[in-house]
């Protein structure tokens, strides 16, 4: 299964089978009633489906132009739309009849709903975070520990996301017989980037409806951030058909002009590493780069496979934000709507703040609030002095 | 590509720089089969601790794809030692693979096997590997079900590369349990040599994997670990410990 060019499974042959075992799983287990049924429940009574569609008036009125409506992710258990898809993948897991999940995270978010995940159905749970990472983001870690989640620290390369990556395939490739490796975005070989994208694409079929029964209309264009990019998907997926103008914001970081930033739709080229095709932050050797963004969960030098074709077929429209219009935006949804975004998400606001304007005051803009802004609070007190 | 029983050593190219690999390929030839050399890669996701220190030292000292080549062809001025590049698919991809195979082969590399490329994805390589006369080397695993061996044996032009556990690679004090029937399964279902590795550490280890019927062993890590505690100047120890593996396994030119 490939997307246009990109996608595929670039693993070790060890991997093959584990990988043929789980396609067959996502294509017979998944659309089963009675999996859909069990996932159905959970999302609704543990995560808290369907999440709210919110009018930001007062945002809207800053920006002088369209209307900003929000898709409360932030609102979900755990504060993020990570939830949705470890629910759906742990659940898969142990219809498998496997017993442990392992995970790689970046910000902790996705660890953490592993961990969530993992204790709801009485998993054991591993996750794998760099260096760097555990340091940044030391709530997250103590939030999985407190879950019940062994996690890892990882030493080597840049020990941001790309690293715990690397190291939950090596765990993956030595364990899989009893161990589900759940992958927190939509990348890695196929069926990951199809199957994480099925169960967040419950985003925009709620976002897409609630907006026809909220405003008689559908928005004119849908603002998302993208890292690995399942939340982009997530609320992407809905409105590919429509005549909606579809954005993804990348991570600016300090400038696309300087190294450091992950725009990696924006400045990557075509590549191969963490079992895909995608597109890459790399060097003219080969050997992928060294990324920064003020998000450690935009922090990695790749994207999703779907996302390098959806930007190669010119359906979706790649932007970036840097560090210091994040800040600013992070900044004015908490002022103006009483709500704390995610740095991750913030992007995506940045970026409506830029586009608001151009559009007239009976226009909306969907903004998926792919998390809350809690975990960031300390990141956020030292930017800003 | 291989004669039975084949010594094939593995180091990673540039580890500590590429005049040490040089010195050390040199060391191998009168006792190897085939030399591997990795080209080290900033995200070696099927490599253990030691690989990936040993990828960080190569990179650390400046190796290049272009520095690699000029080694190759400085040793096969000099040696016949049939050389197999050991890869991960984005060092290839990103100079082109076309363009890789055919430097690879006007280098005097003899083969290619690139670690992260299952045979579904290996048509580019293949293609281009047959254009260039270069070998292609596919991996093997004891999970691989009897059509897949069938393919992955067609397809390897030089030899069926055996990885004995589930796992990444690295030295490990016992054999796995299953290695007996694994071999069997997989030789009895292969026409190409079958060379086993992934955690082969000392000459008695690999004269088991020959007794066991493989027709080539991989010594890699137990290397790596030689040239991470004594840099350049493992040489010697590479001689002798390879000797050792010569002694027991049988065969070679070497008494």
């Amino acid at each position: 299964m490939k997307f246009g060019q990109f996608g595929g499974q670039f693993v070790p042959e060890v991997m093959m089978q584990p990988l043929a075992e789980l396609d067959e799983a996502y294509r017979s287990l998944v659309p089963k009633k009675v999996f859909q049924s069990q996932l159905a429940t959970l999302l609704s009574d543990y995560c808290g489906r369907p999440t709210l569609l919110y009018h930001a008036r007062r945002f809207s009125e800053a920006l002088g132009g369209a209307q900003v409506y929000l898709k409360r992710e932030d609102l979900l258990h755990g504060g993020a739309h990570k939830i949705n898809n470890t629910v759906a993948q742990a659940l898969l897991a142990k219809t498998m009849g496997k017993r442990r999940l392992i995970a790689e995270t970046g910000a902790g978010q996705h660890g953490v709903a592993t961990a969530m995940a993992g204790a709801l159905l009485g998993m054991e749970t591993d996750v794998y975070m760099g260096a760097k990472d555990v340091e940044r983001q030391a709530m997250n870690v103590f939030r999985m520990r407190l879950l019940g989640a062994r996690v890892h620290t990882v030493q080597t390369g840049s020990k941001t996301l790309k690293d715990a990556t690397n190291e939950a395939f090596r765990e993956w490739i030595a364990t899989f017989e009893d161990t589900y490796y759940l992958i927190g975005s939509v990348m890695g070989p196929h069926p990951y980037p199809s199957m994480v994208r099925d169960f967040q694409c419950v985003i925009g079929r709620e976002a897409r409806s609630q907006m026809v029964t909220q405003t008689g209309a559908l928005p004119s264009c849908v603002i998302a951030c993208v890292g690995g990019g399942s939340n982009a998907i997530g609320i992407f997926h809905a409105f590919l058909d429509d005549n909606v103008g579809l954005v993804g914001v990348e991570a600016a970081g300090k400038g696309v002009d300087t190294p450091q930033h992950c725009a990696t739709v924006g400045k990557g080229s075509p590549g191969v590493l963490h079992g895909m095709h995608s597109l890459f932050l790399q060097d003219g050797e080969g050997h992928i780069a060294g990324t920064h963004s003020i998000s450690a969960g935009l922090d990695y030098p790749g994207v999703g496979p779907e996302h390098a074709f959806l930007n190669e077929s010119g359906r979706v429209s790649y932007v970036s934000a840097t560090d210091e219009e994040v800040l600013g935006a992070f900044s004015l949804l908490s002022r103006t709507e009483g709500i704390i975004p995610a740095l991750e998400s913030s992007h995506a606001l940045a970026h409506a703040m830029k586009v608001a304007p151009q559009f007239g005051h009976d226009e909306a803009v969907l903004v998926n609030l792919s998390g809350r802004g809690d975990k960031d609070l300390g990141i956020v007190m030292e930017a800003m002095g | 590509m291989i004669r039975r029983p084949a010594l094939i050593p593995f180091i990673t190219a540039g580890d500590p720089d590429l005049a040490a690999t040089l010195a050390f390929m040199e060391a191998m030839a009168p006792h190897a089969d085939v030399i591997e050399l990795g080209v080290p890669f900033s995200d070696p996701l099927a490599d253990g601790p030691t690989i990936q220190q040993a990828s960080a030292r190569a990179l650390a000292s400046g190796t290049t794809v272009d520095g690699i080549f000029a080694t190759v062809r400085a040793f096969k001025a000099q040696h016949d030692t049939p050389v197999v590049l050991m890869l991960y698919y984005n060092m290839a991809y990103r100079r082109g693979v076309e363009a890789f195979v055919r430097d690879a082969a006007s280098a005097g590399v003899d083969g290619i096997l690139v670690v992260d490329l299952p045979l579904e994805e290996a048509g580019p390589l293949r293609d281009a590997c047959g254009r260039h006369g270069v070998n292609t080397v596919f991996l093997a695993a004891p999970n691989t079900p009897p059509s897949r061996l069938r393919a992955i044996d067609r397809a390897s032009t030089g030899y069926v590369y055996l990885v004995s556990k589930f796992g990444t690679t690295g030295a490990c004090a016992e054999l796995p349990p299953a290695l007996a029937s694994i071999i069997a399964r997989v030789t009895g279902a292969c026409a190409s040599p079958v060379a086993v590795g992934f955690g082969i550490s000392t000459p008695e280890q690999a004269s088991r994997v020959i007794g066991l019927g493989a027709d080539g062993v991989v010594v890699g890590s137990a290397l790596v670990d030689l040239v991470s505690a004594r840099g350049a100047d493992a040489t010697d120890d590479i001689a002798s410990f390879l000797a050792a593996c010569r002694r027991r396994i049988g065969g070679g030119d070497t008494p």
